[in-house]
C-alpha cells in the first residue's frame, strides 16, 4: 500500500509528464487557452491513462514479454514479442480513445463540442503512449502499481494543463514584448513552472 | 500536366527551405515538441533523434502519398498510425543493433516518434494531397527544420551544462574551479525546464527577426 501511494505521488510531482518529460506538449500548448476546456481535456487524459496503462500492463506481461506466453504451453518459453509492443499499445490506445469519445459525446455534449478535434487527438497524445512505454521500461511488479502510475501521471498532466491555462488567462492583460507573445511566453512560463516542480524532488512517502 | 516538372523546380526547393525558418515545424507550426525537448541534453542523442525522425518522416510521407488514392477517408488515421508504427519499429531495431548506448539514452523517445505530431501533421496536411516526390521533399525539409532546432537547443545545453560539444570537452580543464580556475558548469542547463526556456528564447529571437510571424492578441 505504501508503495502504491509512493508511486502515485512520485508520478504526479516528480516524474510529471509535462515538466519532467515534455510529454503531451502538443495538446498542452494548444488547449490551454481557457481553464474550462483544459479541465475537460485533463479529465479525459486521466481517464484514458487510468485505463490504458493497466490494460497495456496485462498485454505486456501475458503476451509480449520474453517468456510471457509460457502460460499457453512450455514450448513458448523463449518467444519474445516485445518488438511488437509499439503497434499493440497504439492499437489499445486508439480503441480506448474511441470509447471515451463515444461516452463523452453521449453524456456531456457541451464538453464534446468544446474539446473538438482534441479528443480524437488524445490517441496521438505522447503522454498516453509515453505512459505505457514508461510502464514497460520501469517494469512495475503488479497491476495495482501500474494503475496507480497511470492515474498519477494523468493527474500530473491535469495539474499542469489547468495551471498553465489559469496563468494564460491572466497574462492576456499583461504587456508582453510583441515577438514573445503567445507561444514564446508560454514556453518560458512552462519552464519556470517546471523549475518550481523540481523542488518536489527527493520526496518519499 | 503535359510538361514534366524538373526535379528541383522553385516550388520544390521551397518545400525544403521554407521549414528551416519561415515555416519551422517547432517554432511556427508547433508540432513535435514532445520529443524534441527531452533528448537535447547532449548533442549526440539529439543528432540520432533527428536522423530517426528524418528517416521515418520522409518514408512515411512517400508511402502515404503513394497510397493516397486507395486509403478510405474514414480509417486514414489508423492506416497512417500503422505505417508510422512499422517504420518506427524498424528504426528502433536498427538503433538497438548499431548504436546501443544512444538507444538506451533515448529510451522511450524513439517509440514516441509514433505519436510525434510532426509526422501525423505532415501526413495529414501534405502527403495525403500530393505526389510522392514533393511529399518526400516536404518530409526532408520538415525533418531538417526539426533537427535544426534540436541541434541549436542541444548545442547551448551541452556547451553550458557539460562544457563539451558532441562529447568533446571545449572548456579548458584549467579553467575549472576544482583545478584552480574560475569556471563552473551551469548545472541548471542539464535540467529539463531549461530546454523550454531555451526554446522560448529561440522563438523570441526568431520572431523579432520575422515580424510577420508575431501573434496578434
Amino acid at each position: 500500500m505504501e508503495n502504491l501511494v509512493n508511486i502515485f505521488v512520485k508520478s504526479i510531482f516528480i516524474d510529471n509528464m509535462v515538466f519532467a518529460y515534455f510529454l503531451g506538449m502538443c495538446s498542452y500548448l494548444a488547449v490551454s487557452k481557457t481553464v474550462k476546456t483544459s479541465v475537460g481535456l485533463g479529465f479525459a487524459v486521466i481517464f484514458v491513462l487510468g485505463i490504458t496503462v493497466p490494460v497495456d500492463y496485462l498485454l505486456h506481461n501475458f503476451v509480449l514479454r520474453e517468456g510471457a506466453l509460457e502460460w499457453l504451453s512450455p514450448k513458448f518459453a523463449t518467444v519474445d514479442l516485445s518488438f511488437l509492443s509499439f503497434i499493440m499499445f497504439i492499437a489499445i490506445i486508439a480503441s480506448m480513445v474511441q470509447l471515451v469519445e463515444m461516452i463523452v459525446e453521449k453524456f456531456a455534449p457541451a464538453l464534446y463540442s468544446s474539446l473538438g478535434i482534441f479528443l480524437p487527438l488524445i490517441a496521438v497524445n505522447c503522454a498516453i503512449l509515453g505512459g505505457s512505454l514508461f510502464m514497460q521500461e520501469r517494469d512495475y511488479n503488479s497491476i495495482a502499481e501500474a494503475t496507480s502510475f497511470g492515474l498519477g501521471s494523468g493527474l500530473g498532466f491535469f495539474l499542469a494543463i489547468v495551471g498553465i491555462a489559469a496563468i494564460r488567462e491572466k497574462i492576456r492583460y499583461s504587456d508582453i514584448p510583441a515577438p514573445l507573445r503567445g507561444l514564446g511566453i508560454t514556453f518560458i512560463i512552462t519552464g519556470l513552472m517546471g523549475l518550481a516542480f523540481m523542488s518536489f524532488m527527493g520526496i518519499k512517502l | 500536366m503535359s510538361e514534366k516538372e524538373p526535379l528541383f523546380s522553385p516550388k520544390n526547393r521551397k518545400l525544403i527551405f521554407n521549414p528551416l525558418s519561415k515555416d519551422n515545424p517547432i517554432t511556427v507550426q508547433v508540432l513535435g515538441i514532445c520529443s524534441a525537448l527531452a533528448v537535447t541534453v547532449k548533442m549526440k542523442p539529439a543528432f540520432v533523434m533527428s536522423l530517426s525522425v528524418l528517416a521515418v518522416l520522409a518514408l512515411a510521407n512517400v508511402i502515404v502519398s503513394l497510397l493516397r488514392n486507395t486509403i478510405p477517408n474514414r480509417i486514414r488515421i489508423i492506416v497512417q498510425l500503422v505505417i508510422i508504427a512499422l517504420l518506427v519499429i524498424l528504426v528502433d531495431q536498427v538503433l538497438k543493433a548499431f548504436v546501443y548506448d544512444v538507444s538506451k539514452q533515448l529510451s522511450v523517445f524513439v517509440g514516441l516518434i509514433i505519436t510525434n505530431c510532426i509526422i501525423m501533421g505532415r501526413l495529414e496536411a501534405f502527403a495525403l494531397g500530393n505526389k510522392p516526390w514533393p511529399a518526400f521533399l516536404d518530409g526532408i525539409g520538415n525533418a531538417f527544420g526539426y533537427g535544426l532546432i534540436l541541434m541549436i537547443v542541444a548545442f547551448f545545453r551541452e556547451l553550458f551544462g557539460s562544457g563539451s560539444i558532441f562529447g568533446i570537452p571545449v572548456i579548458p580543464e584549467a579553467w575549472y574551479i576544482k583545478n584552480g580556475g574560475f569556471y563552473e558548469n551551469n548545472g541548471l542547463m542539464v535540467l529539463s525546464p531549461m530546454a523550454l526556456i531555451v526554446v522560448g528564447v529561440i522563438i523570441w529571437i526568431h520572431r523579432s527577426r520575422n515580424r510577420d510571424l508575431v501573434e496578434t492578441k
